[in-house]
C-alpha cells in the first residue's frame, strides 16, 4: 500500500496546495484548521505554564514573599482558568480530533467545514478576552468561581473572564456537534461502528459531554454575569439566594470536563498500545463501551466536589456511592491495555513510553480519586494538596502525556517529517521525571494538611514544596524540548512513509501528509480495527527493535 | 425531514389543539385543586410540547431513530440535573440554614 | 481516457463537495440540528433547575411575584407563538411544494408574529420597571390585593422570582430575536427563488429552532404566570 516515495519532488498535500495568510485563515479543511488549533492551544499552555511557575516560585518559601495574597489568588485562578478552559478540554479534540476522525472513518472532511473553522475562531475571541482580562487585572475566584464572592465581593474581571469561557465553550460544543454527525452520517462503506477506532469511540464519547455538559456552564456562568452586572439577587445570600446552588450547576459541567480532559487521551493510548504491541487491542467493545459508560456515568457524580460545602448528607452519600461506579469503565481500560501489551511484541518508542506514563500515572490518580469519593477520608483531604495531587496526576500525568504521545504518534502523518526518535524519549523521561518530582510531594503535602490556595504555608512543609518547585523546572524543559524538535523537524526532519509505525487504520493508507480530500478514492473497508495479524511492519523502521 | 408531506388539515388541528389548551391551562388555574394545580399545569404543557415535536417538528413522520434518540436523551439529561439536585435539596431543609 | 465518453454527473447546486449525495448532506444538517437543540434543553435547563429548587424553597414568595404578572398577556403571547408555529410548519410545507410566493408569505408571518411577542414582553417589562419590581437598589414590592394576606413573605426572597423571571423570559427573548433575524435571513433567499422541492433544508431546520422555543415558552408560561392564581 506504501509507494515509494521520492523526497525531492514534493507531492501536493494540504499544506503545500496553497499558501499564504487567507488560504489558512479562510481554510476550511479539518487539517489545517487542526493546525490553527495546535498553534493556539500551544499558546495557551504556556501562559498557564508560566502562571505554574510563579505559583511554585512563590511557594519556594513559606513566607509570603515573592507576590501580595491578591496577587496569589489571581495567579492559580488563571493558571486553572486557562489551563482547563483553553488547553485541557480543547487540545486532543481540536487538534488530534480534528486531523484524524474523517481520516479515520475515510471521510473526506468533517460535516460541517465552516463550522469547524468557526468553532476556531469562537476560540481565538474567547482566547482575546481572556488575555485581556488576565493583561488588565486578572480574576481572583479560583477556576471555580464559586458564588457569592464572584457575584458580590471581588473587584476582579469577571464578567470578562466569563465571557470569554462562554465563548470558547461554545467554541467546544461546536466541536463536539460536529464530531457526532460526522461520526453518524459520514463513515466509509463497510466502515461499521464496531470497526472503528476506539480514538473515534472516544471522540464520540468526549462529544456527548461537550453536547450535553456545557451549556449548563454556559448558563451559569450567564447567570453570573447577569448577577455581576444588573444585581440580581439568584446566589445571594442575603437575599434568599444559595450558593450551592452555583456549585450544584458548575459541577453539573465541571466534573464531566475531567471526563472530557481524559477520554481523548483514553482514546490516543488505546490507539499506540496495539501499534507497538502488535496486537490487536483486549476487548475491544469493552473499551468502546467503557468510553460511553464513562461520559454517561461521570454526569452522575458531580457533588462530589461538594461534600464538604453544605450539603445534606444523603445526598453526599448518593454521590460517594456512584463516584466508586465511575471508576469501574476506566478500570476495565486499564485491564485492557494491559493484556494487549502481554505477550506482545514490545517496541519502545516514544508514543509507547508516553503510553506507559499515562497508563501508571492515571492508575495513581484514578485512585486517589476513589480516596477522595469515600466521604470521611475526603473530610479530611479535601481542599488540601491532595486534591491538587490528585487531578494533576489525571489532567498532566494522564491528559498531558496522552497528548504528548498522540502528538508523536501521528507526527509523521500531520507533517510529512519524523521527529528525532532520540530525542523524543529524552523528553519523555524528563517529563516522567519532571512530573514526579513536581506532584508526588503534593500528595504529602496534602495528606499532612497544607491547604490549596494559600500563599503562605508552615515551615515544617518547606522541603517537601522545594521539591516540588524543582521538579516542574525539570517538567518544563521536558515540554519545551518536543516544541523545538518538532519545529526543527518540519524543515530537516526525515521524510515520513505513509505508515512508519506499520500502524493499522484509515490514515495510515494516505500519503504523509495527506492531500486536501485525504483519500483518492473512497475506501472501502472490509477488515476488523487492529487487524494486526496482517499489517507488515514497513522496510525502514524507525525505530530500534 | 423525509419526504412525508403532512397535511394542512393536520396543522390547523394541531393549531387548534395548541390553542385549546393554552386556554384550558389559563381558566384551570383559577380553580382551586391544590397542590395538583402544578401538576396539571406541566402536564398540559407538556401534552402541548409532546404535540409540537410530534407534527410541527415532524418526529413522528421521520425514518432516523437517531433524532428520537437525540431528544429523549436531552430529556432525560435534563431530568439528571434536576432529579440529583432535588436529591441535595429536599434532604435538608428549606430555606438557608 | 480520452476515448471513452465523459459522463457528466450532475448535482444539485447546493450539494457540498464533502458530502456523497444530498441526501446524506440533508440527514447531517438535520442531526445536526436536533443536537444544536438539545444544548439548547440543557442552557435553559439550567434556568429550570434554579427555578425548581427556588420555588421549592421559596413558594409563597414566588406566588406573590407570579401574581403580579399580566396573565392576560401572558396568555396572549403564547397564542402568538402557537401561531406562529403553525406559519413556520406551513411554510416547510409550501418549500416541499416549490410555492415561493406562498413560502415568502408564511416566513414574512412568522417574523410578524414574532416581533408582536417581543412587543408584548417589552410591554410587560416596561411595567415591571414601573412599579419597581426589577432586583437590585431600587427594587420595592408592595404585596397586591390578590396575594393571601396571612401568608407572611419576605420581600428579599422575591427578588429571586424576579431575577428568574427577567433572566428566563429575557435569554427566552433573546432567542426570539435570534429566530427572527434568522427567518429575515431566509425570506430573503426564499424570495431570491433559492429553495424549492429539492431542498429546503434550511427552512426545516430554522423551523425545528424556532418550534422549540415556542416550546420553551409553553412551558414558561404556567411556571411564571400561574403560580396560586385561585381566587
Amino acid at each position: 500500500m506504501a509507494t515509494a516515495m521520492s523526497p525531492v519532488a514534493e507531492r501536493e498535500n494540504y499544506l503545500n496546495q496553497e499558501y499564504g495568510v487567507r488560504s489558512w485563515l479562510l481554510t476550511t479543511d479539518h487539517k489545517r484548521i487542526a493546525l490553527l488549533y495546535l498553534a493556539s492551544i500551544t499558546f495557551f499552555f504556556f501562559v498557564g505554564g508560566l502562571f505554574a511557575l510563579l505559583i511554585r516560585l512563590e511557594l519556594l518559601t513559606p513566607a509570603g514573599d515573592l507576590v501580595q495574597a491578591d496577587t496569589y489568588n489571581k495567579l492559580f485562578t488563571m493558571h486553572g482558568q486557562i489551563m482547563v478552559f483553553f488547553f485541557l478540554v480543547p487540545s486532543i479534540p481540536a487538534v488530534l480530533g480534528n486531523f484524524l476522525v474523517p481520516l479515520m472513518i475515510g471521510a473526506r472532511d468533517l460535516a460541517f467545514p465552516r463550522i469547524n473553522l468557526l468553532s476556531w475562531y469562537l476560540y481565538i475571541i474567547g482566547g482575546i478576552l481572556m488575555m485581556h482580562a488576565v493583561l488588565t487585572g486578572g480574576v481572583d475566584t479560583g477556576w471555580t468561581f464559586y458564588t457569592p464572592f464572584s457575584t458580590a465581593f471581588s473587584n476582579t474581571k469577571v464578567i470578562e473572564a466569563g465571557l470569554a469561557i462562554f465563548v470558547v465553550g461554545f467554541s467546544s460544543i461546536l466541536t463536539g456537534l460536529n464530531f457526532v454527525v460526522t461520526i453518524h452520517r459520514m463513515r466509509a462503506p463497510g466502515m461499521t461502528w464496531w470497526r472503528l477506532p476506539l480514538f473515534i469511540w472516544s471522540m464520540y464519547a468526549t462529544s456527548i459531554i461537550f453536547l450535553l455538559g456545557t451549556p449548563v456552564l454556559a448558563i451559569t456562568l450567564t447567570l453570573v454575569i447577569f448577577e455581576r452586572a444588573f444585581h440580581l439577587g439568584i446566589f445571594d445570600p442575603t437575599r434568599g439566594g444559595d450558593p450551592l446552588l452555583f456549585q450544584h450547576l458548575f459541577w453539573f459541567y465541571s466534573h464531566p470536563a475531567v471526563y472530557i480532559m481524559i477520554l481523548p487521551s483514553m482514546g490516543i493510548v488505546s490507539e499506540i498500545v496495539p501499534c507497538f504491541s502488535r496486537k490487536r487491542i483486549f476487548g475491544y467493545s469493552f473499551v468502546a463501551m467503557a468510553s460511553i459508560g464513562i461520559a454517561v456515568l461521570g454526569f452522575l457524580v458531580w457533588a462530589h466536589h461538594m461534600f464538604v460545602a453544605g450539603m445534606s448528607i444523603y445526598a453526599a452519600l448518593i454521590f460517594s456511592f456512584l463516584s466508586y461506579l465511575v471508576a469501574v469503565p476506566s478500570a476495565i481500560k486499564v485491564f485492557n491495555w494491559t493484556a494487549t501489551l502481554y505477550k506482545g511484541s514490545i517496541t519502545f518508542s516514544t508514543p509507547l513510553l508516553y503510553a506507559f506514563g499515562f497508563i501508571g500515572l492515571f492508575t495513581m490518580g484514578g485512585l486517589t480519586g476513589l480516596f477522595l469519593a469515600a466521604l470521611g477520608v475526603d473530610v479530611h483531604v479535601t481542599d488540601t494538596y491532595f486534591v491538587i495531587a490528585h487531578f494533576h496526576y489525571i489532567m498532566v500525568g494522564g491528559a498531558v502525556m496522552g497528548y504528548l504521545g498522540g502528538m508523536h504518534f501521528w507526527w509523521p502523518k500531520i507533517s510529512g517529517r519524523m521527529y528525532p526518535e532520540s530525542l523524543g524519549k529524552l523528553a519523555a523521561l524528563i517529563v516522567f521525571i519532571g512530573f514526579n518530582l513536581t506532584f508526588f510531594p503534593q500528595f504529602i503535602l496534602g495528606y499532612l494538611g497544607m491547604p490549596r490556595r494559600y500563599w503562605q504555608y508552615p515551615p515544617e512543609f518547606q522541603v517537601l514544596n522545594v521539591l516540588s518547585t524543582a521538579g516542574s523546572t525539570i517538567l518544563a524543559v521536558g515540554y519545551v524540548l518536543p516544541m523545538i524538535y518538532f519545529l526543527w523537524s518540519m524543515r530537516y526532519g526525515k521524510h515520513a512513509e505513509p505508515n512508519p509505525w506499520g500502524a493499522a487504520g484509515l490514515e495510515w493508507m494516505t500519503p504523509s501528509p495527506p492531500p486536501t480530500s485525504n483519500f483518492e478514492e473512497t475506501p472501502q473497508v472490509t477488515w476488523e480495527a487492529y487487524d494486526y495479524g496482517n499489517i507488515d511492519l514497513p522496510k525502514e523502521v524507525p525505530v530500534e527493535r | 425531514m423525509s419526504e412525508h408531506i403532512v397535511s394542512t388539515k393536520l396543522y390547523y388541528a394541531i393549531w387548534i389543539a395548541l390553542l385549546v389548551l393554552t386556554g384550558v391551562t389559563a381558566g384551570v388555574a383559577f380553580i382551586d385543586l391544590g397542590p395538583f394545580n402544578t401538576i396539571v399545569a406541566l402536564t398540559i404543557a407538556t401534552l402541548k410540547a409532546v404535540l409540537v415535536i410530534l407534527f410541527f417538528m415532524h418526529l413522528k413522520y421521520t425514518s432516523e431513530k437517531m433524532t428520537s434518540v437525540v431528544v429523549i436523551s436531552a430529556i432525560f439529561w435534563l431530568l439528571i440535573l434536576l432529579a440529583l439536585s432535588l436529591a441535595d435539596y429536599s434532604t435538608r431543609p428549606l430555606g438557608l440554614s | 481516457m480520452s476515448d471513452s465518453p465523459v459522463i457528466v454527473e450532475s448535482h444539485n447546486p447546493a450539494q457540498q463537495h464533502h458530502f456523497a449525495d444530498m441526501e446524506q448532506q440533508r440527514q447531517a444538517a438535520s442531526l445536526g440540528m436536533w443536537l444544536f437543540l438539545a444544548t439548547e434543553v440543557m442552557f435553559f435547563g439550567g434556568m429550570f433547575c434554579a427555578y425548581l429548587i427556588y420555588r421549592y424553597w421559596y413558594y409563597p414568595e414566588f406566588a406573590a411575584g407570579s401574581q403580579t404578572l399580566d396573565i392576560r398577556l401572558g396568555a396572549i403571547n403564547t397564542g402568538v407563538l402557537i401561531c406562529s408555529s403553525l406559519t413556520v410548519a406551513l411554510s416547510v410545507r409550501a418549500a416541499q411544494f416549490g410555492k415561493r410566493k406562498l413560502l415568502v408569505t408564511l416566513l414574512v408571518a412568522t417574523i410578524l408574529l414574532g416581533l408582536v411577542f417581543l412587543g408584548i414582553k417589552g410591554v410587560e417589562w416596561a411595567s415591571k420597571f414601573e412599579e419597581h419590581h426589577v432586583p437590585g437598589p431600587s427594587f420595592h414590592f408592595e404585596p397586591t390585593a390578590h396575594s393571601h394576606p396571612n401568608t407572611k413573605i419576605d420581600p428579599r426572597r422575591i427578588q429571586i422570582f424576579f431575577s428568574l423571571y427577567f433572566a428566563m423570559t429575557g435569554i427566552h427573548a433573546l432567542h426570539m430575536v435570534i429566530g427572527v433575524g434568522l427567518f429575515a435571513v431566509l425570506t430573503f433567499y426564499a424570495w431570491k427563488g433559492r429553495y424549492n422541492s429539492a431542498y429546503y433544508t434550511p427552512i426545516e431546520n430554522a423551523g425545528l429552532y424556532w418550534h422549540f422555543v415556542d416550546i420553551i415558552w409553553i412551558y414558561l408560561f404556567p411556571l411564571l404566570y400561574l403560580i396560586d392564581r385561585k381566587k
